[in-house]
């Protein structure tokens, strides 16, 4: 396959990036370079500018004021059609009065490449379409449009391709097969993807790099273990995943730790693990990290302990069974447990500690904020269950 | 309403009742209304039809037997030749125009938020909205005011007048069910704005701009009223119909009737087929 393609990707540099459109500030000063040949996520909840960042990128609007720079060359003033870019779009936008072939071929016909139809029977083997080439995507079921509107942008070998959410649309399953498809096909032909997304599990799996972005700014930028593993912010410790968090004093600190005084007793971080090591902080851990004890633990170094808290919630979910703990001064501490033993090992109601290795701690470089947790509406689960449900109402009115 | 209409019109009963009904027991009052209607709606066609074969003679009003002679001589009356090929000039000009112009207002009144633009919409809605003799009779004085000779130009203009509304209001529909994502996905694919335009964004709208056509040449085709006001000696088909009819209508003018009336069934029953077949190979593709 790669023999059929012939240019590589490029880096992609945005400088300074402000969009303004009436009424409210879409991205505030953003800097952003994507190296050639990587696959990178933003990933954010809906309306934190990470469309119209890839908007701005494809050329669908101008940014108020900063330069986009695509290997090395400005293509802020340029029009969409001549940026060596191409958009798999979230409602994937096929031509509707064309076939699938006349689809994927459109682009290169539009730049009076030799043999386009050659070339795009040789993108819809990529994705196993090639036998339905003679159909309309009418006539398409979504995953195949999915394949279709990819196949349409990578057989122009686009520098850079911007994909928009186009997974949202499709059920679980078919997501899961996708994504492996798209990275597959992204390591196949070599170019540079930058995929926006609200969906973390999807940022994380297929990305090499990962930026969440919230409210028109990234917030954390790195590989998916670094982010989920250390996050710098409360916002990125919520949304990529979940967090227990305590604010407290730093009462202590050494050249390994620092120590906090929060949650009614005193909890140890490492000090390269945290963002800051003075006055107010807030530090976390994640919540599989976690132990659950039913008898008070001896004093170990090394350890953090909370409690006595009581049991408020238990839920088995197959694989692991999430607690949800409340200890006094320190609010509700959810724990995640591999069910390594049948069934959940304590009940309801019933008296445990919780404790985790000083090691797996880490200290945030903001406070937490008073709405820290997401409310219902939107999270991302239920984004993606709003949006199934929205979807399968239209299909069947 | 022309022929062209009632063929329209017919072909959405048709296939909106493609369901045939499966109760058990005929209703015998909605077997005769329906044939009632239809004999209604037939009888004045089935009339015009039959009298294109009468055999000539000074008037066409008694049927004195079967000839050919009429289709045969079918341009042996100047002034009814004459007054169709103004009516076909009329209506093509004007639905050209119209559709246009209209597609473009269209487009503007769905993507764009700009000044005036309700007051646009209202005018837009005027035209229809009024009865014909008050614009006919409006726009003759108008004319008359401004010194404008009435003639061709004149029964142009004021049919394009009222066509852009009907346009406008069919090809709205259209472009308001238009994703922009599409165009926009043709703009990222290396597409000019003029190759958007006509590869991705007219034959998107075409079928819109089709119905508005054909809608439009049958409104200015089978015009009276604001034609009678605007044409001074200018004489379209409908016009010559009604002046003839006061002495006798010749029977070419049936002919060419029937001819509108058979192009119509015609143009109905190419569509009916394509898309009969059309569903076939799909069904079979699966």
């Amino acid at each position: 396959m790669a023999g059929a393609f012939d240019d590589s990707g490029a880096d992609l540099e945005l400088v300074g990036i402000t969009k303004r459109f009436p009424g409210f500030t879409a991205i505030e000063n953003l800097n952003l370079t994507i190296p050639a040949g990587s696959f990178f996520a933003l990933l954010g909840p809906s309306g934190c500018g990470k469309t119209t960042t890839l908007r701005l990128v494809a050329g669908l609007e101008t940014p108020t004021a900063g330069r986009i720079l695509i290997g090395g060359k400005d293509v802020t003033d340029s029009p969409p059609h001549q940026r060596p870019v191409n958009t798999v779009f979230q409602s994937y936008a096929l031509f509707p009065h064309m076939t699938v072939l006349r689809n994927v071929a459109f682009g290169l016909s539009r730049r009076g490449i030799q043999d386009a139809l050659g070339r795009a029977h040789e993108a819809l083997r990529l994705v196993e379409l090639d036998h339905l080439a003679g159909r309309r995507p009418s006539q398409l079921s979504g995953g195949q449009q999915q394949r279709v509107a990819l196949a349409r942008a990578i057989v122009n070998r686009p520098a850079l391709l911007l994909l928009d959410e186009p997974l949202g649309a499709l059920d679980l399953k078919l997501r899961r097969q996708m994504q492996l498809e798209l990275k597959t096909i992204q390591d196949e032909v070599g170019l540079t993807f930058l995929h926006v997304t609200h969906d973390q599990e999807e940022a994380m799996t297929m990305a090499d790099t990962v930026a969440v972005m919230n409210k028109g700014r990234i917030e954390q930028m790195g590989a998916p273990e670094e982010l989920y593993e250390l996050p710098k912010t409360s916002f990125v410790a919520n949304f990529l995943g979940q967090s227990n968090l305590f604010t407290g004093q730093v009462v202590s600190s050494s050249a390994l730790s620092i120590v906090v005084s929060a949650a009614g007793t005193t909890l140890e971080v490492p000090r390269e693990r945290a963002e800051r090591h003075a006055g107010t902080v807030t530090i976390g851990v994640r919540p599989e990290k976690l132990t659950l004890l039913v008898e008070k633990p001896a004093p170990a170094a090394g350890t953090n302990v909370l409690g006595p808290g009581i049991v408020s919630d238990v839920s088995f979910s197959g694989v692991s069974t999430q607690y949800l703990v409340e200890v006094p001064g320190a609010g509700t501490i959810t724990v995640f447990a591999q069910n390594m033993v049948f069934g959940p090992v304590v009940n309801r109601g019933s008296e445990v500690w919780v404790s985790w290795a000083v090691g797996h701690g880490f200290g945030l470089g903001d406070d937490q904020e008073a709405e820290l947790r997401f409310t219902p509406d939107d999270d991302t689960q239920s984004i993606a269950t709003q949006r199934r449900a929205a979807l399968e109402a239209e299909l069947e009115a | 309403m022309t022929m062209q209409e009632a063929a329209v019109l017919g072909r959405v009963e048709e296939s909106r009742s493609a369901g045939r009904p499966r109760g058990p027991r005929r209703n015998w009052g909605v077997v005769v209304y329906s044939i009632l209607i239809l004999a209604i709606l037939l009888i004045p066609i089935v009339y015009t039809i039959v009298f294109s074969f009468n055999i000539p003679a000074r008037t066409n009003s008694t049927w004195r037997g079967f000839s050919v002679d009429n289709w045969i001589n079918i341009f042996a009356d100047p002034r009814v030749v004459a007054a169709f090929g103004t009516s076909i000039l009329v209506g093509v000009t004007a639905t050209l125009v119209a559709a246009a112009l209209g597609t473009a207002i269209a487009i503007a009144l769905v993507r764009f938020r700009f000044r005036f633009r309700t007051g646009l919409t209202v005018l837009l809605f005027l035209p229809m909205a009024t009865p014909e003799v008050v614009l006919g009779s409006g726009l003759g004085s108008q004319l008359l005011n401004l010194g404008i000779d009435t003639g061709l130009p004149t029964i142009i203009v004021a049919h394009i007048m009222f066509c852009i509304s009907f346009v406008v209001i069919t090809v709205r529909a259209r472009v308001a069910s238009l994703d922009p994502a599409i165009e926009e996905a043709g703009r990222d694919l290396y597409a000019s704005p003029a190759q958007v335009w006509w590869r991705i964004t007219f034959p998107m709208l075409l079928p819109g701009i089709v119905a508005a056509g054909l809608l439009s040449f049958a409104l200015s085709f089978d015009d009276f009223i604001i034609t009678a006001f605007v044409s001074g000696s200018a004489e379209t088909f409908p016009k010559y119909i009604y002046t003839a009819a006061v002495r006798a209508i010749p029977a070419q003018a049936n002919v060419f009737a029937s001819i509108i009336f058979l192009l119509a069934i015609i143009l109905v029953v190419v569509q009916q087929v394509n898309a009969g077949a059309r569903r076939r190979r799909y069904a079979r593709e699966g």
